[in-house]
């Protein structure tokens, strides 16, 4: 592929007039995330990052928002059983809410770890330059390991999602017992799924400390993964009180 | 390179493998969707051969297939369905020519993501692959139709196709959502993150445009499809019933109970309807470009144009009742869908006003791209005004399920996307490959589809309204459809000849890629970004600079102008409109 060398400095305003029917392009540094300098914008990149975040948000609540208009749905719904005659199915799932309001406080503890991580990484940037200038010493701050502590209770959750499955199957509440229990495992299973994404990210990050990136460009993804792991709380509230108070 | 311009997220690559594999150049990506389509359309151009020719002679012994039985018959239905929306509709207009134009017709290096941009696209292959896995396995090719009504889909004992073939075939719709979902986020965080200096959302291409709301479809309707297909596998595969209610298979009580199949259809549509936007809007975009263009006339109305494409992405949500008039709704709730799938002829009227209004007392040049842009109006036409009446609950019960349907489905969202498609590749392929393709025998490509087409599927409105019914293999032998085996006869042949017409695309394609004449970089004299730049164009699109947009994308026949056209990035001192 032909590489085009640019015979016009890339800040200079002038219009360029191509005399053979095609204007070139007139240049400017352009607001597309690179830089004018020879470094990547990491702000740029972080804005654009976010976007795709949000973007990203959108199809998740498209696919809660289905399951649970499908959920309201098969719930009021009669069904006519082996005798013909119309009977309602939906059996009330007996969910083990001691067990899940504990899931709830880890999860909930771990999105105020991210946001402490995330909050962290940001001042880290803040005091990057300060560390190439020479002569300056801002002392080594001590960090406490949020991140770890998130990716921690994010485990943790994920166990006591398992021990409540085992605890519903205990009490009778297989996957394909009624429609009621089929809901209860695709939710918790769709969100698991989901909130593992998020640890995997997370991990990611971790990984990528030890590799010595500049932390402009671990920020963003902490950044991201923060917001993503506060969703996915919310989330997890709503599925919860939709289980327990639609039953 | 000059110093100090980090231009490019990613460089250059250099090996093969990463230049035309795993690439993440997003023209380069666009090419690889464009060929999966390619490749994908003449799968299921073939068995729709295949079908139209079983229909006519129903005892023949066909290649590849043999003699195609009840089932046969279904299986090919399906999977010609289902290649053609998904792996064609869905993949080349957007995942193509998206990929290739959006970021060079809004002055970006490439995508936002570049790697999400090349995984998408693998994902798409991997779902491609799976589906065609499924006539490879025992039992064959699913049977249920590529809208999966359940129960049928949602049984393993319910025919031949239904045990694994069925598995694959929700497996790769599942993998082509996700793969759709990642190709919508980088769609919408380029156009809104990385236009050039200038270029306002105001200023965009309809191309652009179209492509955005497109990818705004497809990021709220394939999150649904993703959940039925899941609630379709649990259903089959974990007992689960969401979809099937107390049912007898053969004599024999299934486990299930409960569980409702309309519940698969208002999911299934609400996804079932954007995605006949997904497949039509960019069609849209390309039109309104190539008509302007070759028209030297501004677009007619361009803000009317881009309230229009929105108004019908938003009322696409609305209306995915129409497909479900039969299933006994509400009639009331069937009133509601009927009104607001009636308005969705205003936006439509608006548009194709504004196209009309756009040729009117142009200076047409009729080339190729343009005898496109033209046909897909026409056939918006044709097979949109069968619309409104299949939208009425009262006409739609009576055409629902017959040959109607598929005449009216095929005008506007498969042939007419297809022309889309087309005009696009006559028009970008000498930006895309440095050469011009064949005028005459793109020419002669035009005509025959064109007439082809509408010999193909006008008359299957008149075998709808006879009472023809579709899906049915075999009808030769029902004595109330005896009169009909001529017009099938004739729309049989009339398939033939137009399949026979596309080879004259593909050696066109292929022979000017390599032997066509070479092209300026502007051969067209059109005024967006893609022709500023090289041709084909760098890696970095625009070799390091950055361009600044000082116009609208449609000035043609500016008066006072030195030429008939300014280009986007024409100096800010000359007037326009």
């Amino acid at each position: 592929m032909a590489t085009l060398t640019p015979t016009i400095s890339i800040n200079d305003p002038k219009l360029g007039h191509g005399g053979s029917g095609v204007h070139p392009p007139a240049f400017d540094g352009g607001d597309d995330g690179r830089g004018d300098n020879g470094f990547p914008d990491y702000s740029q990149r972080l804005r654009r990052a976010r976007l795709g975040l949000l973007v990203t948000l959108v199809p998740i609540t498209m696919l809660f928002v289905s399951f649970t208009s499908a959920y309201v749905f098969r719930q009021g719904l009669p069904t006519l059983d082996e005798h013909g005659t119309y009977v309602r199915d939906w059996l009330q799932v007996n969910l083990p809410v001691t067990l899940l309001l504990v899931n709830t406080l880890l999860l909930l503890f771990s999105s105020i770890t991210v946001e402490l991580a995330r909050r962290q990484i940001t001042r880290q940037v803040a005091l990057a330059p300060l560390h190439s200038i020479p002569g300056v010493s801002i002392g080594q701050e001590r960090y406490f390991p949020w991140l770890g502590a998130t990716i921690l209770l994010g485990f943790g959750f994920l166990a006591g999602q398992w021990m409540a499955w085992r605890q519903l199957a205990d009490r009778g509440f297989y996957v394909a017992t009624s429609a009621s229990s089929s809901f209860v495992y695709l939710l918790t299973a769709a969100h698991a799924i989901h909130l593992a994404g998020g640890l995997l990210v997370l991990l990611y990050t971790g990984t990528t400390s030890l590799l010595h990136r500049p932390v402009e460009a671990r920020r963003i993804v902490v950044d991201v993964a923060a917001w993503y792991w506060h969703f996915m709380a919310l989330l997890w509230i709503y599925i919860f009180a939709l289980l327990q108070f639609m039953r | 390179m000059a110093t100090g311009e980090v231009v490019h997220v990613h460089a250059a690559p250099q090996g093969f493998i990463r230049k035309y594999i795993f690439s993440l150049d997003h023209k380069v990506i666009g090419l690889q969707y464009y060929f999966l389509a390619l490749t994908a359309v003449f799968v299921g151009m073939f068995l729709s051969l295949l079908m139209r020719v079983h229909m006519i002679w129903p005892t023949a012994v066909l290649p590849l297939v043999g003699e195609i039985k009840p089932e046969t018959y279904l299986s090919l239905l399906t999977m010609h369905g289902t290649i053609m929306v998904f792996f064609v509709l869905t993949t080349a207009p957007q995942g193509g020519f998206g990929n290739y134009f959006l970021p060079i017709q809004i002055g970006a290096p490439d995508m936002a993501f570049p790697v999400l941009n090349m995984l998408s696209f693998w994902t798409t292959f991997v779902a491609f692959v799976v589906l065609l896995a499924a006539f490879f396995v025992t039992g064959g090719a699913p049977l249920h139709g590529w809208t999966g009504y359940a129960p049928l889909s949602a049984l393993t004992n319910a025919g031949p196709g239904q045990q694994l073939g069925a598995d694959l075939w929700i497996t790769s719709i599942a993998i082509f959502c996700i793969a759709s979902l990642m190709g919508a986020l980088n769609f919408i965080t380029t156009t809104l993150d990385l236009r050039a200096k200038g270029m306002t959302m105001m200023r965009m291409p309809l191309t652009c445009w179209a492509w955005f709301i497109t990818a705004i479809l497809g990021l709220l309707a394939f999150g649904v499809l993703l959940s039925a297909g899941i609630l379709l596998l649990l259903d089959r595969n974990l007992g689960t019933s969401f979809y099937v209610p107390l049912v007898v298979v053969n004599g024999q009580i299934m486990g299930h109970k409960g569980g409702s199949p309309l519940l698969w259809q208002h999911l299934f549509w609400f996804f079932g309807h954007p995605e006949v936007y997904i497949a039509i809007l960019p069609g849209m975009g390309v039109a309104s470009q190539l008509l302007s263009t070759f028209s030297r006339k501004p677009i007619f109305g361009y803000k009317a144009m881009v309230y229009a494409i929105m108004a019908i992405g938003f009322l696409g949500f609305m209306v995915w009742g129409h497909h479900m008039f039969m299933s006994g709704m509400s009639p009331y709730s069937a009133f509601a869908f009927s009104l607001m799938t009636m308005a969705i002829g205003v936006p439509s009227a608006i548009k194709t006003f504004n196209w009309l209004g756009t040729l009117h007392k142009g200076r047409i040049r009729f080339q190729t791209p343009m005898l496109y842009a033209i046909g897909f109006v026409s056939l918006f036409v044709s097979g949109g005004l069968s619309g409104p009446f299949l939208a009425q609950p009262v006409l739609d019960i009576p055409l629902h399920d017959t040959a109607f349907v598929v005449g009216h489905f095929h005008l506007i969202m498969g042939v007419a996307a297809i022309f889309g498609m087309f005009a696009g590749t006559y028009y970008w392929f000498p930006k895309m490959f440095g050469r011009m393709m064949n005028e005459t025998w793109g020419r002669v490509h035009f005509f025959i589809t064109l007439a082809g087409t509408y010999c193909i599927f006008m008359p299957m409105h008149y075998l709808g309204m006879a009472g023809q019914p579709r899906r049915y293999s075999q009808f030769t032998e029902l004595a109330y459809l005896q009169h009909l085996i001529p017009l099938n006869t004739f729309i049989t042949y009339a398939a033939i000849l137009t399949i026979g017409a596309q080879f004259i695309f593909v050696i066109n394609l292929f022979w000017s890629m390599f032997k066509g004449p070479k092209s300026s970089d502007n051969p067209w004299e059109a005024t967006t970004l893609e022709w500023t730049t090289a041709t084909p164009p760098p890696h970095d699109n625009f070799g390091g600079r950055t361009p600044v947009v000082n116009h609208g994308p449609y000035e043609y026949s500016v008066p006072g102008a030195p030429r008939d056209f300014v280009m986007q990035t024409d100096p800010a001192s000359v007037r326009t409109h």
